[in-house]
C-alpha cells in the first residue's frame, strides 16, 4: 500500500476535524473493503482516520417500536444480540449472512452502509425497512441515502452515527451468494409494517432499489404467490461472469418470494 | 501390534495446527532484502524498450534486473521436462515450447509474465519502484482461448508454430478404429470442454536464497515438491554451475498439487539478485500474482466416439482433444493430455481398438502444467461421460454397462490394447460394494421425495483408473549418536504425511521406536537425490526402498551381534527389534547394535574397517511395474431448479489402493481429492476475455473455490487387493479421489436435469449454467 498518515481520533469532533484538515483523507471503520483496496494500491488517501476510537458509535438499543445501532457495531454483535434476534431477526440472520465469521467480527454497518457495495447485503434492510442513517450533521431516510454504485447522499467529511430500525410486524431477507465472495447475487427485503409493506433489492442493480409492483400486490395479500406473476425488468441490472442481467432478474422475484416465506415463519 | 495399516494419527498436524510449521516465508536471513516481480499487464505485446533509471533511484531500492541482462551474463532460461525426442509431432518435425527467459527480453506472451525484478528493502518500496519503471509495450492481437488459437488466420503465439499447434500426437490405430466403427451396432458421440483451473494451494510460491562470496555457494529455500529437480534445473539448465555449488532446501510446505514440482523464474532470481546485490533476497507471491503466475490446470476441448455392439459391448473408442498449453511449454505442460495419461485412455474396460488423437495448442495465456492427477483425470472424465451416455442411450444401467465391458479379475494380468500390463484389481466387486454403500437401489424412493420438496435428484457414477510408479530414488537409513534413527528419501510431502508413514514402516521393520525416527527430505544436499513428491508414487518409491534400505540394516546387524554374542552369523536371527542369539538366551535391541557398529570399540577390527559406516545403510526400489489405483465413486446431488443451484448430498467411494498403510491419511488424501473434483465439476472456473487474453477471474472474489460447506460427508471404504508389483502391495493413493470425482458428479448432474430433456451439460455446473440449461431445454 501507500504511504499515509494514520489518525486515531476520541471525539466525533476531533474525527470531524481531522476530516476537515486533510481533504484525501478516508475514514476507516471496520476496513473490510478499504484495506484490502489499499493493499492491492487501488486508493491512496493521504490521511486514514481510525474510527476505532470512539466508543460511543458502538452499542445496540432496543426500545418500544425502534432499534438503534452504532455505526462502528459489528455485524457479529448484530447477528449475536438477543434482542435483534428477538424483535426483528430478519436483521440479525442479515447480519449472520455477510461475509465470514472474521469480517463479521470486523466490518460495521456504518462502514458497510458508507461504502455502498452494490452487493452488500445492509442497504436491503436500511431500505426495506425505511431504516434512518444519523449523521453527525442530520438525519437522512434510507431511501434518500443510497443514490448509485458506490455513492450515497453523505456529504464529504460527514459521519455516520447510528442507524434508527423500525420494527416492522414481520420481515426476512433472502439472498443468492455469489458463490464465490458470498455478496448478493440478489438480496431481497421484505417487511409488513403498519403503513404497509415495502419490497428492496440489493446486488441485482447499481443500487439498493424497491419494487412497488410487488410491495402493492403484497400489501393486498402478503404471501410468496402474490408476487408469482410479476416480472422484474432487467434493463438495469446488473451482469458478470456468475450471473448474467436475466438470471438476476429470476432471482429478485425468487428471493423476494423466499423473504416473504420467511417473514411469514418468523 | 504393527503400526503399518493403523490409522495412526500424522506427527505433523501438532505442529501444523499450533501454528508452529516452518515455510519459506518463516525463513529469517539476517539483512535479507525483498524481491518483486514486475509483470505485463498485456497478454501480448513487443517490448520497445524498458527505463529503469527513475525506479532505481527511489527511496529503498537496493537494484532492477531486467531480462537483457541475464541474457548478457548467460543465464539459461526454462523449459519443459520433456526431452524433444520423447514428445514430437506426428510427421517427425520437433514440437514447439517457445522459449522463455527468466525475465522477457523481446516479447510478452501473457498477462502475468514476469519483466523486470525489482529488490528493495521492503515490499512496499519495490512495489512503489515498480510503477516507475518505464515499459514501452506495442499491443499485439492476442488469444487466450483453444477456439480463437486455432481459428484460421489467428495471431500466432510463436512464429514457428503453425496454426498455434505445439505438437500433435497419436496413439492407436486410426484405420482399424474406423473398420470397427463401420460395425457397429451403436455409436455413441460427445463433446466436452475440461475448464480451465487455477492451482490455488494455501501457500503461494516463495523462495529465499543468499550467495556465499567467499564459498561460491549458493542456498535456496524454496516451496518445492522436491529439492532436487529443482537444484538440477538450476544448476544445470540456468546458473551453469557445479550441482554442489547449489543446496536446495524445501522446509514444510503448505500444498503442492502439481504447480510446486516445476520450477520458476523467481527461483533463480532471488540467488541471481543476491549474487549481483550482496545480500539474501526473499520473494514471495501475494495471491492476486499468484492468480496469474502459477501454472494453471485442464483446459481442453474432446470429441469422443464409442462404438458398441448390440449387447452394449465396446467396438473401438475414438478421441481428438485440443489442449491448451499457455505460451510456452513448460516443466510437464507439453505432455500432460497425451503421454502422461496414454494407459489410462481406455479406463477400466475392454477396449479391442482405439486410437486418441491430441494436440497442444498455443496461447496467450500462462503455462498450464500438472495439477492434480495431470492427464488421467481428463481421460477418466471423456471415458467415464461417454460411458454414462451410452447407457442412456441403450437403455442399460449405469452399472450395467460397465459391468459388461470390465476387465475381469482372473483375466489379470491384463495387457490392454494401448500397452497397459494391469496386475491386479476387481472393478466388479468394488462397483458392488459401492453400489451397497450408496444404498443405489433406494435412489426412486429419495428422488421421489426430492421432487415432492420440488428439488431435482440426480446420480451418477464413475469407475476410474489410475497408472503410477517409475521414478525411483534412494533411501538412506542411518543412526546418529544420539541414538536417533534418520531416514534421508528423495520425496518431499507439502501435505501427505510422509514423517507419519514413512516412520512407521522403519518402526515396524526394524522395531525401533516411532518416537526415534527423523525424516530427511526436502534438502538437496542432505537428502539422497530423488525426483521429489508427485504423481501419487511416494509410497511406492520410499516405502519399497525403505524395506531394502532395512533389510540391508539387518544384514548388517546379524553379523555385528554375532560379533557381540559371540556367536556365528547363521546364530543369529532377527525379530521384534532384537537380535537372538538361537544358542543361548542372549538378545540384543537394534540401537545398541547399531550403536556398537557406530563406535567400534567393542568390535574387530576387521569389521569395523568393512562396515565403514556401522549399521547405516541405503536402498532403492527400482523394480519395474506399473500400479493401477482403481475404484467406483458414486455421487447424489439436488438441484434447486429456481436458483439452478446443485447441492451434492452424498457422496461414496469403494477404492482399491492395494496395500492401506494409514487408512486416517488415505482417507483425507479421498476427501481432499474428492473435494477437488467437485470443485471443478460445479465451481472452479478459471476464465480469459475472449478477444483480449485477460484474466477475468483473478481474484477469489470472482474465482470459486470449494469450501466446507459445499461439500458432504463423504463415504469411503476399500478393498485392499494387493498390487503384485512392488513388495509392499501398494497402488498410490494421491490424486485418486480428483481423477474419478469430475465425471461422478456431471453424470449425477446430467441425471437430474435429463428428463427436462437436458443432454449435454459441461463443467462447471454453476447455478447460472444449470439455470440457463433448464430454460433452453424447457424452451424458455
Amino acid at each position: 500500500m501507500y504511504a499515509f498518515d494514520y489518525h486515531k481520533p476520541h471525539s466525533l469532533a476531533e474525527a470531524a476535524a481531522l476530516l476537515e484538515a486533510h481533504p484525501e483523507a478516508r475514514l476507516l471503520a471496520g476496513g473490510m473493503t478499504l484495506i484490502p483496496t489499499l493493499k492491492q494500491r487501488l486508493a491512496s488517501p493521504t490521511d486514514l482516520v481510525d474510527l476505532g476510537g470512539l466508543a460511543d458509535l458502538v452499542g445496540i438499543v432496543v426500545d418500544a417500536g425502534e432499534i438503534t445501532i452504532g455505526a462502528m457495531t459489528t455485524h457479529a454483535a448484530v447477528a449475536h444480540s438477543k434482542e435483534i434476534k428477538a424483535r426483528l431477526p430478519a436483521l440479525a440472520a442479515l447480519a449472520e449472512g455477510i461475509g465470514d465469521p472474521q469480517v463479521r467480527h470486523r466490518g460495521t454497518i456504518g462502514g458497510s452502509i458508507s461504502n455502498a457495495d452494490p452487493a452488500a447485503d445492509y442497504p436491503a434492510a436500511l431500505v426495506g425497512l425505511g431504516a434512518t442513517v444519523i449523521t453527525d450533521r442530520r438525519e437522512i431516510a434510507a431511501d434518500d441515502f443510497f443514490t448509485g454504485m458506490f455513492e450515497t447522499a453523505l456529504a464529504p467529511g460527514e459521519i455516520v452515527r447510528q442507524v434508527r430500525f423500525p420494527i416492522p410486524l414481520a420481515a426476512g431477507y433472502a439472498k443468492f451468494p455469489n458463490p464465490a465472495s458470498r455478496y448478493a447475487v440478489v438480496g431481497a427485503f421484505v417487511a409488513r409494517t403498519a403503513a404497509g409493506v415495502r419490497v428492496a433489492v440489493t446486488g441485482a442493480g447499481p443500487s439498493v432499489f424497491r419494487l412497488p409492483e410487488m410491495e402493492a400486490a403484497l400489501a393486498s395479500s402478503f404471501a410468496p404467490q402474490a408476487i408469482a406473476g410479476i416480472d422484474v425488468p432487467e434493463d438495469d441490472l446488473n451482469r458478470d461472469p456468475h450471473a448474467t442481467a436475466a438470471y438476476r432478474a429470476h432471482l429478485v422475484g425468487v428471493m423476494t418470494a423466499r423473504a416473504v416465506t420467511t417473514a411469514l415463519e418468523s | 501390534m504393527g503400526l503399518m495399516s493403523q490409522p495412526i494419527r500424522r506427527t505433523e498436524d501438532k505442529r501444523f495446527i499450533t501454528g508452529r510449521g516452518r515455510y519459506v516465508d518463516d525463513v529469517k536471513m539476517e539483512g535479507a532484502a525483498i524481491g518483486y516481480a514486475l509483470r505485463s499487464p498485456y497478454a501480448h505485446a513487443r517490448i520497445l524498450s524498458i527505463d529503469t533509471e527513475a525506479a532505481k533511484t527511489m527511496p529503498g531500492v537496493i537494484g532492477i534486473i531486467v531480462g537483457s541482462e541475464l541474457e548478457a551474463a548467460g543465464i539459461g532460461h526454462l523449459g519443459a521436462a520433456f526431452p524433444a525426442s520423447m514428445l514430437k509431432n506426428r510427421d517427425g518435425t520437433p514440437r514447439v515450447d517457445g522459449d522463455r527467459a527468466l525475465l522477457t527480453v523481446d516479447y510478452v506472451r501473457y498477462v502475468g509474465e514476469p519483466v523486470a525484478f525489482v529488490v528493495a528493502e521492503s515490499q512496499n518500496a519495490a512495489k512503489d519502484a515498480a510503477e516507475q519503471i518505464l515499459v514501452d509495450y506495442e499491443e499485439l492481437p492476442a488469444v487466450g482461448l483453444i477456439d480463437e488459437a486455432v481459428a484460421p488466420g489467428a495471431p500466432l503465439v510463436w512464429p514457428q508454430a503453425k496454426g498455434n499447434i505445439a505438437v500433435d500426437w497419436e496413439q492407436g490405430d486410426e484405420a482399424a478404429t474406423e473398420t470397427a466403427f463401420a460395425k457397429a451396432a451403436h455409436i455413441t458421440r460427445i463433446d466436452l470442454v475440461n475448464n480451465r483451473v487455477v492451482v490455488n494451494s494455501m501457500e503461494a510460491r516463495g523462495a529465499a536464497g543468499r550467495f556465499d562470496k567467499e564459498t561460491g555457494h549458493y542456498e535456496l529455500f524454496v516451496t518445492s515438491q522436491g529439492a532436487h529437480p529443482i537444484a538440477d534445473t538450476i544448476a544445470k539448465r540456468i546458473l551453469k554451475i557445479p550441482q554442489e555449488r547449489l543446496r536446495v532446501i524445501t522446509p514444510d510446505v503448505g500444498g503442492g498439487f502439481g504447480l510446486k514440482m516445476s520450477t520458476f523464474a523467481e527461483y533463480p532470481l532471488v540467488l541471481i539478485a543476491s549474487e549481483r546485490f550482496g545480500m539474501p533476497v526473499k520473494w514471495m507471491s501475494e495471491r492476486t500474482e499468484a492468480f496469474q503466475s502459477d501454472s494453471h490446470g485442464r483446459d481442453l476441448k474432446s470429441h469422443a466416439e464409442m462404438a458398441f455392439d448390440a449387447e452394449g459391448r465396446i467396438l473401438a473408442y475414438r478421441v481428438c482433444t485440443d489442449f491448451n498449453l499457455g505460451a510456452y511449454g513448460l516443466g510437464f505442460g507439453p505432455g500432460i493430455q497425451n503421454i502422461i495419461p496414454m494407459f489410462v485412455v481406455g479406463g477400466v474396460y475392454k477396449v479391442p481398438v482405439l486410437h486418441n488423437y491430441v494436440r497442444a495448442v498455443l496461447t496467450n495465456t500462462v503455462p498450464v502444467e500438472a495439477y492434480r492427477g495431470a492427464g488421467r483425470p481428463e481421460a477418466a472424465y471423456i471415458i467415464e461421460r461417454i460411458m454414462d451416455l451410452a447407457a442412456r442411450e441403450m437403455g442399460l444401467g449405469q452399472d450395467e454397462i460397465r459391468l459388461r465391458n470390465f476387465i475381469q479379475s482372473h483375466e489379470m494380468p491384463y495387457r490392454s490394447y494401448v500397452g497397459a500390463l494391469i496386475d491386479s484389481g476387481d472393478f466388479q466387486r468394488n462397483l458392488h460394494d459401492c453400489l451397497k454403500q450408496a444404498d443405489w437401489a433406494g435412489f426412486p424412493a429419495r428422488r421421489a421425495e426430492s421432487e415432492k420438496r420440488g428439488k431435482l435428484r440426480g446420480r451418477g457414477m464413475a469407475y476410474y483408473i489410475e497408472k503410477t510408479a517409475g521414478g525411483a530414488s534412494a533411501v538412506d537409513i542411518s543412526f546418529t549418536e544420539a541414538g536417533r534413527v534418520e531416514v534421508g528419501v528423495g520425496t518431499s510431502a507439502h501435505g501427505q504425511g510422509h514423517e507419519t508413514t514413512f516412520a512407521a514402516i522403519v518402526a515396524d521393520k526394524l522395531g525401533v521406536p516411532f518416537e526415534s525416527i527423523d525424516l530427511i527430505q526436502g534438502d538437496s544436499i542432505r537428502a539422497p537425490h530423488g525426483g521429489g513428491t508427485g504423481g501419487s508414487r511416494s509410497l511406492w518409491n520410499s516405502g519399497n526402498g525403505i524395506l531394502k534400505a532395512a533389510d540391508a540394516v539387518i544384514d548388517k546387524g546379524r553379523e555385528v551381534a554375532a560379533a557381540l554374542l559371540d556367536t556365528s552369523i547363521d546364530q543369529v536371527t532377527f525379530d521384534d527389534g532384537a537380535f537372538r542369539a538361537q544358542s543361548s538366551n542372549r538378545f540384543l535391541p537394534l540401537l545398541e547394535v547399531a550403536e556398537a557398529a557406530r563406535s567400534g570399540t567393542k568390535l574387530p577390527a576387521e569389521l569395523n574397517e568393512r562396515l565403514e559406516k556401522g549399521l547405516n545403510s541405503s536402498g532403492t526400489h527400482d523394480e519395474k511395474g506399473d500400479t493401477f489405483p482403481n475404484g467406483c465413486h458414486i455421487c447424489e446431488i439436488e438441484i434447486d431448479p429456481e436458483t439452478g443451484k446443485v447441492a451434492v448430498i452424498s457422496y461414496d467411494v469403494v477404492d482399491d489402493f492395494g496395500f492401506v498403510l494409514n487408512p486416517l491419511i488415505v482417507a483425507g488424501q479421498v476427501h481432499g481429492g474428492v473435494a477437488q473434483g467437485i470443485g471443478q465439476a460445479l465451481m472452479e472456473n478459471c476464465l480469459y476475455e475472449p478477444g483480449t487474453a485477460q484474466l477475468l477471474s483473478g481474484s477469489f472474489m470472482d474465482y470459486t473455490m470449494p469450501r466446507a460447506d459445499d461439500l458432504p460427508s463423504f463415504g469411503f471404504t476399500y478393498n485392499e487387493i494387493l498390487c503384485t508389483t512392488n513388495p509392499l502391495g501398494i497402488k498410490g493413493c494421491g490424486e485418486a479421489g480428483t481423477v474419478g470425482a469430475a465425471p461422478a458428479v456431471m453424470n449425477a448432474v446430467l441425471d437430474a436435469l435429463w428428463d427436462k430433456g437436458v443432454r449435454e451439460v459441461d463443467m462447471p455446473m454453476t447455478a447460472l449454467r444449470v439455470w440457463e440449461t433448464l430454460q433452453r431445454a424447457m424452451g424458455g
